[in-house]
Parts: C-alpha cells; sequence; structure tokens
C-alpha cells in the first residue's frame, strides 16, 4: 500500500517529464505546419519581373522545381541568398522567385547586386499569391513535383542541412534516377 | 510646408473612411468577432483584430472583402485554414487530434478530485480509529495495577 503511495506521484511526474519532453523536442512553435502539402499548387498569373509577361501556375509544371517567396527588402533571403546561388549553378536547380511585395526597381537592383539564382522572376506586388501559398513571413521555400503538387515547404532562410535532409531527397526522386 | 500639402493631406485624411468598404453596424459586429477569433499567424499570440503586421492587415482585409461579397463566416474561416491551417483559428475545431486540448483540463480536474477524495479519507481513518473509551482504560489499569 505505501509503495503505491509513492508510486502515484512519481508516475505522474514521471507521465509530465515526457510530455514536456516532447513538447521541447517538437522544434519551433512558430513554425506552422502547411496544410498545402500534398496539394496541388495554388493557381496564380503574375507577371514577369524582367519582361512583364504573364505567367500562369500551370505553366511551372512539368518539372520539378523550388518556389521561392522573397523581397529585396527582406534580410533572411540574404542569409540564404549564398545557398540558392549554388543550388543554381552547382546543382542546376530550377528556382522560380516569388517577389513578394515588392517593387520592380529595388528587386532589379538586388539582383544586379547579389546575383541571380533564379530561372524567372514573378512579381507578386500585392502579396496575393503569397496568401495563397499560405506565406507568412519570408523567405519561404516550397518544393514543388513535376505535376505541380506541393512536396514540402520550408520557413525561414534555406539551409544547408535543409537542403541535404529535406529538400534533395525529393527533387531528387521527382526527378528520378539521374 | 507649402500650401498643397497640407491641401492634399488634408483631402486624404477626409477620403480614407470612405476609401475603406463601409459595413453596416451589424455586419460591422459580425466583423469585429470574426477578427478577434482569428490568430495572426506571424505573431501569434495576438489576434488579427490587435496585430499591425501587414499580414494581420492583408487578412483583415481578405475578412472584409468576403463579407461585403456575402461569404458566410464557415466560408470565410474555410478560406483561411486551407491556407494557414487550423493555427489561426483561436477556437480549434474537434478532431480525434485535438481531443486532449478540449477534454485535458477536464480529466486533470476529474483526476485531481478523485486523488483529493482519496487522500482525504486515507488521512481521516487514523483519527477515528484509536477512539479509545476512558472508562475501559482505566478499568484495565485498575485491573493490573
Amino acid at each position: 500500500m505505501s509503495a503505491l503511495r509513492y508510486a502515484v506521484p512519481g508516475l505522474l511526474l514521471l507521465a509530465l517529464v515526457i510530455l514536456l519532453a516532447f513538447g521541447l523536442r517538437r522544434g519551433d512553435p512558430s513554425e506552422i505546419p502547411s496544410p498545402l502539402v500534398g496539394k496541388p499548387m495554388p493557381a496564380f498569373a503574375l507577371p514577369r519581373l524582367q519582361d512583364g509577361a504573364m505567367v500562369s501556375a500551370e505553366q511551372l509544371v512539368g518539372q520539378p522545381r523550388l518556389i521561392n517567396f522573397w523581397a529585396s527588402w527582406c534580410t533572411g533571403c540574404q542569409v540564404e541568398h549564398p545557398l540558392l546561388m549554388q543550388l543554381a549553378r552547382v546543382h542546376g536547380v530550377e528556382i522560380v522567385g516569388m517577389d513578394y511585395k515588392d517593387t520592380p526597381d529595388a528587386a532589379t537592383a538586388w539582383l544586379a547586386r547579389h546575383g541571380n539564382p533564379y530561372q524567372q522572376v514573378l512579381r507578386d506586388d500585392a502579396g496575393t499569391a503569397g496568401l495563397d501559398f499560405g506565406v507568412y513571413g519570408v523567405p519561404e521555400t516550397f518544393v514543388v513535383g513535376a505535376d505541380g503538387q506541393i512536396l514540402h515547404k520550408h520557413v525561414g532562410p534555406l539551409t544547408e542541412e535543409a537542403w541535404v535532409q529535406d529538400i534533395a531527397p525529393l527533387l531528387g526522386a521527382a526527378r528520378g534516377p539521374t | 510646408m507649402s500650401h498643397w500639402r497640407g491641401w492634399a493631406l488634408a483631402l486624404l485624411l477626409g477620403l480614407s473612411p470612405l476609401m475603406a468598404q463601409e459595413l453596416d453596424p451589424a455586419t460591422e459586429q459580425r466583423y469585429q468577432k470574426m477578427l478577434a477569433e482569428l490568430r495572426c499567424v506571424v505573431c501569434q499570440n495576438q489576434t488579427i483584430a490587435e496585430s499591425n503586421a501587414p499580414l494581420a492587415q492583408d487578412l483583415r482585409e481578405q475578412v472584409r472583402k468576403q463579407i461585403a461579397a456575402g461569404r458566410s463566416d464557415a466560408e470565410i474561416r474555410q478560406y483561411l485554414v486551407e491556407r494557414y491551417s487550423d493555427f489561426v483559428l483561436y477556437r480549434p475545431p474537434l478532431r480525434p487530434r485535438t481531443l486532449l486540448l478540449w477534454f485535458g483540463p477536464a480529466l486533470l480536474l476529474l483526476l485531481g478530485l478523485a486523488l483529493a477524495i482519496r487522500f482525504s479519507r486515507a488521512s481521516r481513518k487514523p483519527v477515528t480509529v484509536p477512539a479509545a473509551d476512558d472508562e475501559a482504560l482505566r478499568r484495565l489499569l485498575d485491573k493490573h495495577s
């Protein structure tokens, strides 16, 4: 009986410790799981930065790509920028830039200064495409399969670790063995 | 400050209430109530009614537009959940995943009550058991002395 008296609070404490440990290991609580993963990317039609030609979501189907929301005013985008350059140049990853709530002049100047990793840049001046993609803070990067499905979402500056662990395997699988 | 700038400013200030679509009082109340139950996804401890984050402003504008377009509260909520997941709702839906969230506190309360009853019973027992009869005790002592 007295053994039970000590066992009950002990077990309760253990349960609490396990619960809290799970909570701590869950990672950054400000990261919101995207409900869009596993769904086709939302429709949009946006002007291209370079020439103003309208580009729609359907035109981006057919090849696995990264869709990267960025802006010239965004400091996190400068952090991930060298990695994007490397992915585009070394690994030949096709990256579409979504210029989120920016002005064409500022964006063009930024790309001229830092280099352009994007295959094409689309202007999301009002942030409407961002809203449909569930973007809540640039930079955010979506992995889109050849069929136009969103396979993964990365929030915040892209890291080497995220590339190796999460994104490269998805792109590799989507491309098929090379 | 030159004259025309002052005029332009006055004009802008005068026009600004007109630029936002005016809602009638009942709809305005519905709009405000709705905002108070939506979480700003950037600054997660604020509602989109309280937050000044640009995204919260966008979402307020969306809600206002959709209300003006005659969409129901459920439809607007659905629209937001499709983009930002259940995180935007301060009143999470009842699902297998959220069962613990909804009923956990009640469960803890019941557990606490059960423990409290158990311990109070256990601690009352030792007090009641040695209720010795003084008379019998004296007789017992007298017999052996």
